[in-house]
């Protein structure tokens, strides 16, 4: 159908018109938007530090989870070294960083399972025990489903990659699967200094 | 239709001729990803949204208009504020600007579509599902009489009035997870905007080019990010609260029911701005075309939106000076609020300086326009006298802030969608809307504001509550609350008469043609109604006003830039 565009085709040959990628700019968009979330639950965290009125208190039951926290964090940077791998056309390291990052980020949510269920079921703490509960849970599990969202996405990746059906044309897309995931860690950084350090 | 072929025209009756048998053009309409038909169904959305939070309006207003007046119950008349509120800023305002955005932002930066289509889709159908489920309270609990289960706690739905103990049943959480859902929608649907305009722009369309209403569309849809998400957060909050027994909201276990009133309202200001930015971007667009002249102050009217934007984020706790919120605290939110009046001033001067000397043509959008630059004003300076504190602690809760932000909600915002209605109908439909019903119409809508909401004040200066449900005759406010009633249904009407001019326009109105205000930008250079893809050849511009360049190729605009 020729619907005659009436605005002239000129310049065609002169300088090449770059836009940025959509992919990255609407994850971008997308984390800025869930950082608010975040932004908000950190608040009414430490808005409502000290102000339980009846225990447990975070000094008595938190343990600093050092180890999960290592683990994400190096997921980091075996996700990079996903990407850049992918970017020189290197899919055996990209499937081994993606392999890397689902077992460093699965590391992390056991870690997390096991300290929940030590919580509820040793010290009695649950989301209605009191206000430590209420801001506990909240914060640290909207990360924490935040951290599951990213690992279904990384091992429909993976087992894409397994299949041997990501190749270096992708490599934009798990870029944006990347700086998604890097923004998980760098939330958890957040949500470590607040809940573990700040809040006792 | 100054650049018209005949090979244009015919073009443009193939286009029109093409009709199909209902069940498929249903499946198409639920099945697709095309931005003008998702905007075409927002917009639709909003109108028959408009029309229930209207009857809910006059429905109030009945029970308002005498004293001792037993029309209603105040159960009932306390579901129909709640529902008046949320419906108007979450169901018919937030949709109708966003389907403005999607049906223009593409063909405005000449892309072929969103960034996102199917994106696109699901923010639509998410926020439509969400005004459904609200409205779906209506049908039980209390029965239809009592206006069923409708929610009661206001649109602000106050901390503790929303604990399981004080409004027990599910209407809250119908409340909830209806805003909820729409918060969704709007927050993909401002993600697909800003991306389309930052990836999607086509060659030679730079940032200092795109048309003025695409950039507030850009500057509305950062807002909504930083704006939503922290109502979506307080949301997830409430709901915790009502079904795991969490004590954010609970005063009884130590929470606190005002950090509810910071989250809320930290959504709850700078929506309003989330709102009136695009109304900004209709009159930014009409006001050039009518007025004959490219708009004065382009690079002042994009840096007094971005700033408004920003200072938007930080004057929420205006809404709670009478809250104690101590002197500190009162001081910054009044100096942040008086700022905002400056981006805002420097806006207001740009339209007068586009209007000053020009060849001012009084169409029914340049109508709607005008009004809205009166009103906006009016609007803006009662928002002053509010925003200073101790004028505030008297009149906080009175029919005064009642009618202050019905100017701006009304008197600018739905003026400027009108005139965007007006004006963009014939490249929607292809027809021409009445000018006649137009002006009857306009005029009505004019008076019955002017009735409803300049009178209103004087109650709130006497010292009307909002929120009462009825009211004494010895109190000296009955006939400015008559007059009051008389305005709105006068509104009523005139909004009947929209819906009546849309519906007859489209089929007896007269053809548009591609181009009927002899305008500048790039959705003119289309078709009416425009082709699936919008542009068989990706356009390439030169200025800001890329047909005034085709249609003027003596005195290109891109020589002066």
């Amino acid at each position: 159908m020729q619907t005659a565009s009436a605005i002239p085709i000129n310049e065609q040959g002169g300088a090449p018109w770059v836009l940025p990628s959509r992919g990255i700019i609407g994850m971008v968009c997308l984390i800025i938007a869930e950082s608010a979330i975040f932004l908000i639950f950190v608040v009414a965290y430490i808005f409502y530090i000290g102000k339980s009125l009846t225990g447990p208190y975070p000094k008595e039951v938190l343990e600093l989870p050092i180890f999960g926290t290592v683990c994400l964090l190096s997921s980091s940077f075996t996700i990079h070294h996903a990407v850049a791998a992918l970017r020189k056309s290197d899919t055996r390291g990209c499937l081994l960083g993606l392999a890397g990052t689902v077992l460093l980020g699965g590391i992390f949510i056991a870690t997390t399972a096991k300290e929940w269920y030590h919580l509820i079921y040793h010290e009695g703490l649950t989301v209605r025990t009191n206000l430590f509960g209420t801001t506990y849970y909240s914060l640290v599990g909207l990360h924490a489903s935040h951290v599951i969202v990213g690992l279904i996405m990384l091992v429909t990746a993976l087992g894409l990659s397994l299949a041997g059906r990501v190749r270096e044309e992708h490599a934009e897309r798990l870029e944006v699967l990347s700086l998604y995931w890097h923004f998980v860690d760098g939330v958890w950084v957040v949500v470590f200094t607040v809940v573990y350090i700040l809040g006792r | 239709m100054a650049n018209s072929t005949p090979v244009m025209e015919a073009i443009d009756q193939t286009i029109e001729s093409k009709r199909r048998p209902p069940s498929d053009v249903i499946t198409e309409w639920v099945s697709t990803v095309d931005h003008k038909k998702i905007g075409i169904m927002y917009i639709v959305y909003a109108l028959i949204f408009l029309l229930i939070a209207g009857v809910e309006a006059i429905i109030m207003r009945i029970q308002l208009a005498v004293p001792n007046n037993d029309f209603v119950s105040p159960q009932v008349f306390n579901r129909m504020f709640t529902m008046h509120g949320t419906t108007m800023v979450f169901f018919v305002g937030i949709p109708v600007l966003f389907g403005y955005g999607n049906y223009l932002v593409p063909l405005m930066i000449g892309a072929r579509d969103m960034a996102f289509p199917r994106l696109n889709a699901f923010g639509f159908w998410i926020s439509a599902f969400g005004g459904l489920l609200l409205y779906f309270s209506f049908f039980g609990g209390d029965g239809l009489y009592g206006a069923g289960s409708a929610p009661d706690v206001g649109w602000f739905a106050y901390a503790p009035l929303t604990a399981k103990v004080f409004s027990p049943g599910n209407n809250t959480d119908y409340w909830t997870l209806g805003v909820l859902l729409s918060g969704i929608g709007t927050t993909a649907t401002a993600l697909n905007t800003v991306t389309t305009v930052i990836s999607m722009r086509c060659r030679g369309m730079t940032m200092g080019r795109l048309p003025l209403f695409t950039w507030l569309m850009l500057i509305t849809s950062s807002m909504i990010f930083v704006v939503v998400s922290p109502l979506t957060a307080a949301q997830i909050m409430l709901i915790l609260d009502r079904y795991l027994g969490s004590h954010f909201f609970d005063t009884q276990a130590g929470g606190s029911a005002v950090l509810w009133m910071h989250f809320f309202w930290i959504f709850g200001h700078p929506e309003v701005y989330v709102l009136v930015l695009p109304a900004f971007g209709f009159v930014n667009e009409i006001i050039p075309v009518f007025s004959r002249k490219a708009a004065f102050g382009y690079p002042a009217m994009v840096a007094a939106s971005a700033g408004i934007g920003f200072v938007s984020l930080s004057v929420w706790a205006h809404h709670m000076f009478t809250v104690g919120l101590g002197p500190a605290g009162n001081t910054f939110f009044v100096f942040s609020t008086m700022v905002i009046s400056v981006p805002t001033g420097i806006k207001i001067f740009n339209w007068l300086g586009t209007l000053w000397g020009g060849k001012i043509i009084f169409t029914v959008p340049m109508l709607f326009c005008i009004a809205f630059l009166f009103q906006f004003l009016v609007a803006g300076l009662t928002g002053i006298m509010l925003a200073a504190a101790p004028f505030d602690w008297q009149l906080g809760n009175s029919y005064f802030v009642v009618a202050h932000f019905h100017y701006v909600l009304v008197g600018a915002i739905v003026f400027g969608l009108f005139a965007a209605f007006y004006y963009w109908y014939p490249k929607i439909t292809g027809r021409m809307m009445s000018e006649t019903l137009g002006k009857w119409h306009f005029w009505l809508f004019v008076i019955g504001f002017h009735l409803c909401f300049d009178f209103m004040h004087i109650p709130g200066l006497l010292g009307m509550p909002r929120r009462i449900y009825t009211y004494e005759a010895s109190r000296g406010w009955e006939t400015l609350n008559l007059i009051v009633s008389v305005g709105a249904i006068f509104q009523g009407v005139a909004v009947l008469i929209l819906v009546y001019n849309l519906v007859r326009s489209y089929y007896r109105g007269e053809k548009a043609g591609r181009d009927p205000w002899d305008a500048w930008t790039l959705e003119w250079a289309v078709p009416s109604p425009p082709p699936v893809y919008n542009f068989a050849i990706d356009p390439s511009v030169n200025s800001r006003r890329p047909l005034w360049d085709l249609k003027h190729p003596e005195e290109p605009d891109s020589d002066y830039e």
